[in-house]
């Protein structure tokens, strides 16, 4: 698949109580509606804003698709589908793709089989795993008959988990109807144009109808492929969300075209995701030197385009066979020689509870920020600040500064918190010590925040952080996000205005090349 | 008459196995491999190789030199 990788669906109309107790927490968490504030504040996809209530429904609790969702559910996607059909140039199918971190060769090609012994060993471990997507390696309808199989095969054992699906959309059209019959009603299409001069820069050929078609050719049948599948799912009521990779220089201002071109489809989300290339990746891409965008040059464009529809800022390109929640992954607890071996025992029962608690963690968080909002009332100032938060999850300020992975990114402002997407960093502590470089790597990773929020730091790291201009804020440790950081912000306002501070814009940060990195 | 892999390119990415109309490509190995006695360079079927064409990896799929080009029987 191309691109895609993101992917994943939900579907499921599972079962009954967990739904039923979904649906209740979701009524009083009312994200979308945040004290009379018109803004889906907890980010883009993350509220009900103005999406019809039945889609609402379908992805709140999604972890791909609920910004929300995603510190509380996790997914997995299993790798049963190896060949592809097109070729794209951020894609080197020899080696795990950057891009979307899907394992190459050297990663283990499950049959389905497998898959579905490997989804229901993690799901019984994994009580939060709620979602499994088939992205890859290659494209899920490339390889429609593992695709569909491992389908049938977990939705017989484990009706309540959901599943998606991850494509590049050129033979989409032929596997509606069997989309629809196991009930994935996510479908990710991965479209980076709508012009076939502009996709003749992206792809340099398509395997269609067993002819190989290069150049503008191959691009007009790939684009209208994937508008018409788009428009087939659409008709069948089967959410599509669509992923674009943003190529600076190729497509960068045709995405604001691409994404009115699918919204008017049907698309419920659009992510724009950032072109990762390196020379070494041994892409086209990477090795000609085309780079990916700045930290602010995505920001602007999801910005652009966010007036037109719901935008996804959380999407984290994780790995086509990722598990955990997102920004965490876990496969290496469950690789095939392991999991063959598990006894496995599918209890719904303990999962329900276990998700019945999980809701209760999502409505005390809301009411921690609703509360906290009520204070922010009556500010008015133009300031906008960014934070980085270190978290593990929960919506808690959680993890320490040395041990985080990844920062997810906030924009404070008197409207509140809203989530804006996060920074991948190298571990930065490993085993303990930090070092100087990979210090610098997180500073210039975060380096458009005026704040970062941690639960622990040391003393090197926050001075080298105060001397970046950044504030590192570790007062809110065991806390909640949103809260904290409006509290925060509301200080910061007081001090600008008693002049004790003075406000300055800060520059553009980094988006770190590479795929997410495994840690054990 | 046949094509080969060159298996030191092969990605293992299964797409050729599919598409060859005389299923003449299995997994062997841990890579894949074409069985020449029944590989007919895809005439007859389709008017490109599929193999060569689906292959991710340029020059991967290839005419082996050592067999005769294949001829379609008349
Ligand atoms: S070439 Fe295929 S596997 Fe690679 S990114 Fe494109 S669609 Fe995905
Ligand atoms: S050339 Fe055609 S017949 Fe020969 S191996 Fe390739 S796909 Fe099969
Ligand atoms: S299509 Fe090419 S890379 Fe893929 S298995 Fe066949 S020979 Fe190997």
């Amino acid at each position: 698949m191309d691109t895609p990788v993101q992917h994943d669906g939900a579907q499921v109309e599972s079962s009954v109580d967990l739904e039923a107790i979904m649906q209740q927490a979701a009524e009083h968490k009312g994200c979308g509606t945040d004290g009379g504030n018109s803004k889906p504040s907890c980010g883009s996809s993350a509220g009900q804003g103005d999406m019809p209530t039945e889609i609402w429904e379908k992805v709140k609790n999604h972890p791909c698709y609920s910004e929300e969702a995603h510190h509380h559910y996790a997914r997995m996607h299993v790798a049963v589908a190896p060949a592809c059909n097109i070729q794209c140039n951020y894609c080197n199918r020899k080696y795990d793709c950057a891009n979307e971190s899907r394992p190459g060769v050297v990663s283990e090609r499950l049959t389905p089989e497998q898959a579905s012994k490997k989804v229901l060993a993690v799901a019984s471990t994994i009580p939060q795993m709620t979602v499994l997507g088939i992205a890859g390696p290659g494209d899920p309808l490339a390889n429609p008959a593992k695709t569909f199989k491992t389908f049938e095969l977990i939705s017989q054992t484990a009706p309540d988990i959901k599943l998606c699906l991850s494509t590049n959309g050129l033979t989409l059209p032929d596997h509606v109807d069997e989309i629809a019959k196991y009930n994935v009603d996510h479908v990710t299409i991965t479209i980076n144009m709508v012009d076939p001069e502009i996709g003749a820069k992206i792809y340099p050929w398509v395997f269609y109808k067993h002819q190989r078609y290069t150049g503008v050719e191959a691009a007009q049948i790939l684009t209208d492929r994937q508008l018409q599948g788009l428009e087939m799912l659409t008709e069948r009521g089967i959410l599509c969300k669509v992923n674009s990779v943003m190529i600076p220089g190729v497509n960068d201002q045709h995405l604001v075209e691409v994404n009115r071109a699918v919204k008017s489809r049907g698309a419920f989300l659009h992510n724009i995701m950032p072109l990762i290339s390196a020379p070494e990746h041994g892409t086209v891409f990477g090795l000609n030197g085309q780079r990916g965008p700045s930290a602010q040059e995505l920001k602007a464009l999801q910005d652009s385009c966010e007036g037109e529809m719901n935008m996804m800022r959380h999407c984290r390109q994780c790995r086509a066979d990722a598990v955990g929640l997102l920004g965490e992954d876990r496969s290496a607890e469950f690789t095939t020689d392991k999991i063959m071996e598990m006894e496995v025992d599918y209890d719904l029962d303990t999962r329900k509870a276990y998700q019945a608690q999980v809701e209760e963690e999502r409505v005390a968080k809301v009411a921690a920020k609703q509360e906290e909002l009520k204070a922010l009332a009556g500010e008015v100032s133009d300031i906008k600040v960014l934070a980085a938060v270190a978290t593990k999850g929960s919506g808690l300020i959680n993890e320490h500064f040395g041990h985080a992975k990844e920062f997810q990114v906030y924009e404070l402002s008197t409207d509140g918190a809203k989530f804006v997407g996060h920074r991948r960093v190298d571990l930065y502590c490993q085993g303990g010590f930090g070092d100087e470089d990979s210090l610098s790597t997180v500073i210039r990773a975060i380096n458009d925040c005026h704040a970062v929020f941690v639960s622990k730091i040391g003393g090197c790291p926050k001075s080298d952080l105060q001397a970046a201009g950044i504030d590192p804020v570790d007062r809110y440790a065991h806390e909640y996000i949103e809260k904290s950081a409006i509290t925060w912000f509301k200080n910061y306002l007081e001090r600008v205005r008693s002049g004790e501070i003075e406000h300055i814009e800060r520059g553009d940060a980094d988006i770190r090349q590479g795929a997410l990195i495994e840690v054990a | 008459m046949a094509f080969k892999i060159i298996a030191s390119q092969c990605t293992n990415c299964t797409a050729c196995e599919a598409e060859c109309p005389n299923l003449a490509i299995s997994e062997k190995g841990g890579t894949f491999i074409i069985d020449p006695e029944k590989c007919t360079e895809c005439i007859g079927h389709f008017d490109s190789p599929q193999c060569e064409a689906v292959c991710p990896v340029d020059d991967t799929c290839v005419i082996d030199q050592n067999f005769p080009r294949y001829q379609a029987a008349q």
